[in-house]
């Protein structure tokens, strides 16, 4: 009977791995797998690694918001571009200031920056880029994208296993689209200690509110010159929700 | 002294083709207005307070109008001559234009005044069979527009101008049968001043024969040294260049084509067969382009245009045409294109060891990455792909300096020990603060009609504005945190003096 059971579990988590390929989840064996550092949280993704070769989605609703957002993606990125590759960032204003960058172990210069006036524009380079294989990961700055938009997007990385970013500020509307992941950072207070006067390292309010074959959930995440660094906020804003996907 | 390089261009052998026009403003207002040509009209202008005759046409000559009569006299001759002004420029503008349709013969054309359009057709008479065919397709297309012209071809262009301006019909000199064609016509042939022609009749020189070997010494002396230099220069004995109407290009491909190409395929075909003889020039020399114009000559003398530019010098032919292949719905080829020409207007260094180096041919990241953002260039505009630097500038603003080429490696380190927002403001917005003490933080802010109570903060850190660029205040900034945790970048405009300072927003930290 007990061997059944394991036969039939064994079973059900090949089908699972198989659907996953399916829907563009590549299973990562040991070596390509993506160290994000983020803990905790990547017990939420399929396969339990951070999908790269995917479309997230982020969204911010005040430019504090927005700013913890960028930050977040920028510690994001300092990971998906460690071995030297490149990536680029597409927004249609000019309000990143590369100086600041440099605090997320991005170096600015390996970024490559464009800024487009149109939405159409906008997209289209974004799917352009997502297209190129050379590139780490694309982060566009756009407020909304349609399901038809997403969809073109998460084909192109697909093929080209590119790690897309779509930072969604201020949204006119929260429609469903085709990205894999849908996050939202707020900020938290910063890390201090509790004798030093001043402000400390940043903490943000981690809320993966969709996640495609994953277990969405809220987290407290602190960046430190070290990386990301799980904390216990005294005051629980959204209890963490965890259980095992597989 | 010669440059060596321009003797061996200068050993081979050449030859020039003069078109003369008989009636080229008459013809050009015939080709406005068919219903002109069979009445006779003159072009006049005003001069010294008399109207004098410019320019006339075929039957108004008939009626023995010649240029440079009065008008008055001109009218006693055929009452029912009409009159057009002349406007100044007139033939120059005409002739540049009709110079710019000639480069389709040769890509060496120039206009020498005030009547006529040299060009230096060496090398290019094969082309069409030969040099007797290469002169009737000039003259049958000239006429076919409407112009009545003259035609010679000799060794040099003062022979050629001489024998298209004082022979009925088109003539080709053979090589070397110079000297025995010019000896018939009169010194008005060799381009001189009408001072010394007058002084030659009076002589009873009239024939090029009567003088052409005299003693120098005589000539020089009689006539002056411009006469020598235009009998050398119709000799060959000095050199006379064309200035070509326009500079020929160090990097060009042409392609004429049998028939007129109407088709975007077509086009595709001639753009990759250009791309492939200029790669391969490029190759032999070692270099890549980084700006290229393509030029469609219409059969209707219109010129459509397309330019590339690549972030990095290339010699990809795929990865070119691809730039191109954006811009090839815009070229419009109406009736039909005849002429392709190519021009790398900037060419730089590209040696091998740098190919192998970035994998130009193959698929390498950093090609790849190269021809990616040449693509979002073409239609996004060169500006909007950009890199940021660090400067050696405290002042925020001028800390970071963008660059929009690809391999700029930065001349400093990028600052990590200051607390700098990720977000700045383009413009630092100014904002209501509440200050207990001067040199404080403030105690809560107003900004955008939401007040913010400041939980925690940082500073202040002066930066001073660089006086030798700009002249103005210090800014105090500090960092502050408010009750929900947002991070902000604020700053005093100088001192607490006697008015209160003003405060700005001017970043968010993540």
């Amino acid at each position: 009977m007990c061997m059944e059971q394991a036969a039939r579990k064994n079973i059900i988590q090949q089908l699972q791995k198989e659907i996953l390929a399916l829907q563009g989840f590549k299973a990562s064996c040991g070596n390509d797998k993506l160290n994000t550092g983020l803990g905790l949280i990547e017990r939420s993704f399929p396969n339990y690694s951070f999908p790269t070769g995917a479309i997230h989605e982020l969204l911010s609703y005040s430019e504090p918001d927005a700013a913890a957002t960028n930050g977040f993606l920028a510690a994001l990125l300092s990971r998906l571009m460690a071995k030297g590759a490149r990536a680029i960032w597409i927004s249609h204003k000019q309000h990143l200031f590369a100086a600041g960058m440099s605090a997320f172990n991005v170096m600015p210069d390996q970024l490559i920056f464009i800024e487009v006036q149109k939405e159409k524009d906008l997209l289209w380079a974004t799917e352009e880029a997502l297209k190129c294989d050379a590139i780490a990961a694309v982060i566009t700055e756009c407020s909304d994208l349609s399901f038809e938009a997403s969809r073109r997007l998460q084909l192109a990385v697909e093929h080209s296993r590119v790690t897309g970013f779509i930072h969604r500020y201020m949204p006119k509307k929260n429609n469903p689209t085709a990205s894999v992941t849908r996050w939202r950072i707020t900020c938290l207070p910063s890390m201090t200690d509790e004798n030093i006067p001043g402000l400390g390292f940043p903490v943000w309010n981690i809320e993966l509110q969709k996640v495609r074959n994953g277990t969405p959930g809220t987290w407290q995440l602190g960046w430190t010159t070290e990386g990301f660094n799980h904390i216990q906020v005294n005051k629980p804003i959204a209890q963490p929700y965890l259980r095992k996907v597989v | 002294m010669l440059n060596p390089i321009y003797e061996k261009w200068y050993s081979m052998e050449e030859r020039f083709v003069t078109i003369s026009f008989h009636h080229l403003l008459s013809d050009r207002l015939i080709r406005r207005d068919a219903l002109l040509k069979d009445k006779p009209f003159v072009l006049v202008v005003k001069q010294r307070g008399r109207i004098i005759v410019k320019a006339v046409n075929a039957v108004a000559e008939q009626h023995n109008i010649r240029a440079g009569m009065m008008l008055a006299d001109a009218k006693a001759l055929c009452p029912s001559v009409t009159v057009f002004q002349y406007a100044e420029g007139m033939e120059q503008v005409l002739l540049s234009k009709l110079a710019e349709w000639c480069l389709r013969f040769s890509p060496d054309v120039g206009v020498a005044s005030p009547d006529s359009i040299v060009i230096n057709a060496s090398g290019c008479t094969h082309l069409w069979q030969g040099e007797e065919k290469y002169i009737d397709t000039i003259a049958r297309q000239l006429n076919a527009i409407g112009y009545q012209v003259t035609i010679a071809l000799a060794d040099t262009i003062g022979a050629a101008w001489a024998l298209s301006h004082f022979t009925s019909s088109s003539t080709i000199i053979k090589r070397g049968e110079t000297t025995t064609a010019i000896l018939s016509l009169p010194p008005a042939a060799l381009r001189l001043e009408d001072k010394i022609i007058q002084r030659m009749q009076k002589l009873g020189m009239y024939q090029i024969r009567s003088f052409i070997h005299m003693p120098r010494q005589v000539l020089r002396r009689r006539f002056g040294e411009l006469l020598l230099l235009r009998l050398d220069q119709v000799l060959g004995i000095v050199k006379e260049v064309i200035e070509p109407i326009c500079p020929v290009q160090p990097y060009q491909e042409r392609l004429p084509s049998f028939e007129p190409i109407r088709t975007a395929i077509g086009i595709e075909i001639a753009v990759r067969q250009l791309l492939h003889h200029l790669c391969l020039r490029l190759q032999k020399e070692s270099k890549g382009l980084r700006r290229c114009v393509l030029k469609a000559y219409r059969i209707d003398g219109n010129v459509q245009q397309a330019e590339i530019s690549t972030s990095r010098p290339s010699r990809d032919v795929q990865h070119l045409f691809k730039l191109f292949e954006y811009k090839i719905p815009t070229i419009e080829p109406a009736l039909g294109i005849e002429l392709f020409q190519l021009d790398a207007t900037i060419v730089e260094a590209l040696t091998s060891e740098q190919e192998t180096l970035w994998n130009i041919a193959g698929n390498n990241d950093s090609s790849a990455i190269a021809q990616l953002v040449d693509n979002l260039c073409i239609r996004l505009g060169a500006g909007a792909v950009k890199r940021y630097l660090p400067a050696e500038h405290h002042w925020p603003e001028r800390s970071v300096i963008i660059t929009h080429a690809l391999d700029e490696k930065p001349s400093t380190s990028w600052p990590d020990h200051l607390p700098r927002p990720l977000h700045l403001l383009q413009k630092a917005q100014e904002i209501i603060v509440m200050v207990p003490l001067p040199d404080y933080p403030p105690v809560h802010f107003k900004y955008k009609g939401a007040i913010h109570k400041v939980v925690k903060a940082d500073g202040p850190e002066r930066i001073e504005e660089e006086w030798w660029i700009e002249k103005g205040m210090f800014r105090d900034y500090y960092c502050l945190e408010d009750q929900d945790g947002r991070r902000y970048w604020i700053y005093r405009l100088g001192h607490y003096d006697n008015s209160e300072p003003k405060w700005f927003i001017h970043g968010y930290f993540a």
